[in-house]
């Protein structure tokens, strides 16, 4: 394989990581208003994500840095055309992270207030954007030869884009509340498996109609099509969603997390496959389209990329690893921070 | 205004943001990390005491840090797509680096210190705030290295409409890269010492918490009085790789106009970029720039009517932003000296100790200038040399940039006074527990005898 498609894979596995990882913290705290009766439940979901959001969100910025290292032009290009899109995603990210510093800090409940609805808003936004913009990119963008954006903020909010969005956060927040479920004890565990339950059919019929409509919308499925041994990643996809389901009526909530970190990283390569070798097709002309090929870095930068991925990334999941099994127990109250 | 110009702003007012709270993240980690081991070592709880009093502050700190950091990767593809599609095969790796390599372990790392207290052993506690340290400042030195490349663009070559890589490890390794990630940190760590120096002293002067407050100012003495010894030194050498390298800034920030052998230094200079001359000269000192940059008392050094009208830096600025962080650089010195010969009382020195307080805000105000300096100086190229800052921005509506602009501003505000105020809220109270136990008069016993 040459250097360019393994990187078009390693950018997809990369996107696939932030979502797995900072994905739960999303769903959490889209979850947070309406699970969070209690104060000490809005504690105890805070801190279900107090000592790993932060190390989960790097994913973003690896993803980001990879996406400039390996792929320049689609990252320029990429990122200019989005440039409201991402910009409110980066101010709900900003808000998020001092929220859980800042909402502890004084006592009264006008100032919790404030910061819970941050919170909120903070997860809420990030997951439907993500998946409008990833949506956006599987249909096409409107760019010229130039790589110059026509359109705006609005035009990303078509009808695919915006089930797209709904499918990030339904699949987040499904994600969220098994962690909460697994992290938990008593009435805040009850309501969070509940939870799960309760979103799973919900997410079931979003996830298929997202498949079916991608059959209109897209041209994800030409690749499929060239090559049905592809459909695999489709039919792994929706076992893990299935497993999901089965895991949480047996209670075994961190198989059942698993599973869904597994339905995640396969959304994410349903549209990665389908897209290769596009990384930002052009709704214009396809041959504006920006590919693997024509976007990426020299080969030696590939190369030493590589390099440096293979090293680093192994590294980074073993010591990450090691912190989610230090912080795997149920929450107790004098382990609070927040 | 244009898209252009609009994204300066943006990109200048959210950078120099971040970096309120990058200097401290990197010195304040290593000397809670060094509190911590002190405890672990000898078991004195005052050590641990001050662990969790001063890494509260740097908790703060930190959040505003990471937060405000996010955004400046991102907005290489937002706002200066031109510039990212033309260098990102250079530039774009050594940020991908920084990410994977360094920026991964101190996140990881401080949301175990944060919850890991009763977790972990305490050594292994210890051990992970050092490993926070050492990622923040493995992160610096990616950042910085990226940052030298635009100053001292090497390793490369065009080819394809682009700058490619050609020569990985002259990018990692040039002399600009390491003596600028000396100087920065160095600089920074100086920071981290005036603050624990600034708060203990606010402690000292009301005689609360004597012991622990002494302790934690003779910390951050020695820390302050190596390292600003360190950030002058480094500064020094510093001068003379942007002399090699960076001919028009380094004439910008000594304001010289002329080509000529034995330049000299003014102690004070009105440049005018108009009239290519300074309209106020005092305190010439003949052969000062020609030896400090070469030296050699007879060097000869360019001046800026050596270089075209349109590739000067903004004279005024750099001279004036240089001048001021020489200065404030030297009176760190004069400050951490005189306060180690104080150093075993401290509670009498009362003058010092106020002075001590006031201080608190000038090396960050020193840093600041040290990037105006380097950054407007750098001007009108976004890579030295190469490409133009006026051919790297997006071709994206000003309009959006505008309100992005705008949200920028109100949000830093509101975060930048929230993020201050509960520093401030935290350093006056002093550490909590202790407050309760022993009233303040019987402590300032224990300290006299």
């Amino acid at each position: 394989m040459d250097l360019q498609t393994i990187w078009f894979f390693v950018w997809g596995l990369l996107w696939a990581l932030f979502f797995v990882t900072d994905g739960f913290d999303f769903g959490i705290g889209t979850l947070y208003p309406f699970l969070g009766k209690k104060e000490e439940d809005k504690r105890a979901m805070i801190n279900a994500m107090g000592p790993l959001w932060d190390g989960n969100q790097v994913w973003l910025i690896t993803a980001g840095g990879v996406t400039f290292a390996a792929f320049p032009l689609f990252y320029a290009v990429m990122f200019s055309s989005l440039y409201s899109a991402l910009m409110l995603i980066l101010f709900a990210l900003i808000i998020r992270g001092v929220s859980f510093e800042m909402r502890h800090q004084v006592d009264s409940p006008g100032w919790r207030k404030l910061w819970d609805t941050c919170i909120f808003l903070g997860s809420f936004l990030p997951a439907l954007l993500f998946g409008v913009a990833f949506a956006n990119i599987f249909k096409g963008i409107p760019i010229d030869q130039n790589g110059v954006y026509h359109g705006t903020l609005f035009t990303l909010l078509n009808p695919y884009g915006l089930v797209g969005g709904l499918l990030f956060v339904m699949l987040f927040m499904v994600h969220g509340a098994i962690w909460l479920a697994f992290k938990t004890e008593g009435e805040i565990h009850d309501r969070a498996a509940f939870t799960a339950t309760a979103l799973w059919p919900v997410l079931l019929v979003v996830a298929v109609a997202f498949l079916v409509y991608s059959w209109f919308a897209t041209n994800l499925y030409a690749n499929y099509m060239a090559n049905r041994s592809l459909f695999v990643v489709i039919a792994v996809t929706v076992l893990a969603l299935l497993a999901t389901r089965l895991f949480l009526a047996k209670g075994a909530f961190m198989k059942a997390w698993a599973a869904s970190a597994l339905t995640i990283t396969g959304a994410v390569f349903f549209g990665v496959v389908g897209l290769f070798p596009n990384l930002f097709p052009s709704s214009m002309d396809a041959k504006y389209s920006l590919t693997a090929f024509n976007a990426s870095s020299s080969p030696l930068t590939l190369k030493i990329m590589l390099v440096v991925a293979a090293i680093f990334v192994p590294i980074v999941l073993i010591y990450q690893i090691w912190a989610y099994k230090v912080f795997s127990g149920k929450i107790t109250e004098d382990e609070m921070m927040y | 205004m244009d898209a252009m110009l609009l994204s300066r702003i943006q990109f200048a007012s959210t950078t120099m943001f971040h970096f309120l709270f990058v200097p401290l993240t990197l010195g304040l980690s290593i000397l809670v990390a060094y509190m911590e081991s002190r405890y672990v070592k000898t078991g004195d709880e005052t050590y641990l005491r001050m662990t969790k009093f001063w890494g509260k502050l740097f908790l703060i700190n930190f959040a505003v840090g990471v937060v405000t950091g996010i955004t400046l990767e991102f907005q290489f593809g937002t706002n200066w797509s031109r510039y990212s599609a033309y260098v990102g095969d250079i530039f774009g790796s050594l940020l991908a680096i920084e990410a994977t390599a360094a920026f991964f372990l101190e996140s990881v790392l401080i949301g175990v210190w944060i919850f890991g207290w009763k977790k972990l052993s305490k050594k292994a506690h210890a051990r992970t705030m050092w490993l926070v340290a050492f990622g923040s400042n493995l992160s610096a030195i990616w950042i910085l290295i990226a940052n030298a490349w635009m100053q001292s663009p090497v390793g490369y070559t065009i080819r394809g409409g682009r700058a490619e890589l050609i020569d990985f490890s002259s990018v990692v390794f040039q002399k600009f890269a390491i003596v600028k990630f000396l100087h920065t940190a160095s600089s920074a760590y100086t920071l981290a010492a005036f603050f624990v120096m600034g708060i203990s002293a606010y402690h000292l002067l009301r005689k609360k918490n004597v012991e622990f407050f002494t302790k934690s100012f003779r910390t951050g003495l020695g820390f302050g009085l190596i390292f600003s010894l360190m950030v002058f030194i480094v500064g020094d050498i510093n001068g003379i790789v942007v002399a090699e390298k960076q001919p028009t800034k380094l004439a910008a920030m000594e304001a010289l106009w002329n080509t000529e052998k034995g330049a000299p230094i003014y102690l004070f200079a009105w440049p005018d970029q108009e009239k290519e001359e300074n309209t106020v000269e005092i305190g010439r000192i003949p052969g000062a720039l020609s030896f400090l940059v070469k030296h050699d008392l007879n060097a000869e050094v360019q001046g800026l009517k050596d270089f075209p009208k349109d590739e000067r830096p903004p004279v005024l600025l750099t001279s004036f932003a240089f001048k001021g962080m020489v200065g404030l650089g030297t009176l760190f010195i004069l400050l951490t000296l005189y306060g180690w010969f104080k150093r075993n009382k401290l509670l009498e020195s009362r003058g010092y100790l106020k002075l001590m307080i006031w201080a608190i805000p000038l090396p960050y105000l020193a840093i600041q200038l040290g990037w105006i300096v380097t950054e407007f100086g750098r001007q009108p190229w976004i890579v030295y040399g190469m490409l133009k800052t006026s051919d790297a921005a997006s071709p994206v509506a000003s309009s959006q940039v505008l309100t992005s602009l705008v949200a920028f501003i109100v949000v830093y505000t509101l975060l930048g006074i929230a993020g201050f105020t509960l520093i401030i809220k935290n350093a006056r109270k002093g550490p909590q527990d202790e407050q309760e136990q022993t009233p303040a008069i019987e402590d300032a016993q224990v300290a006299e005898a």
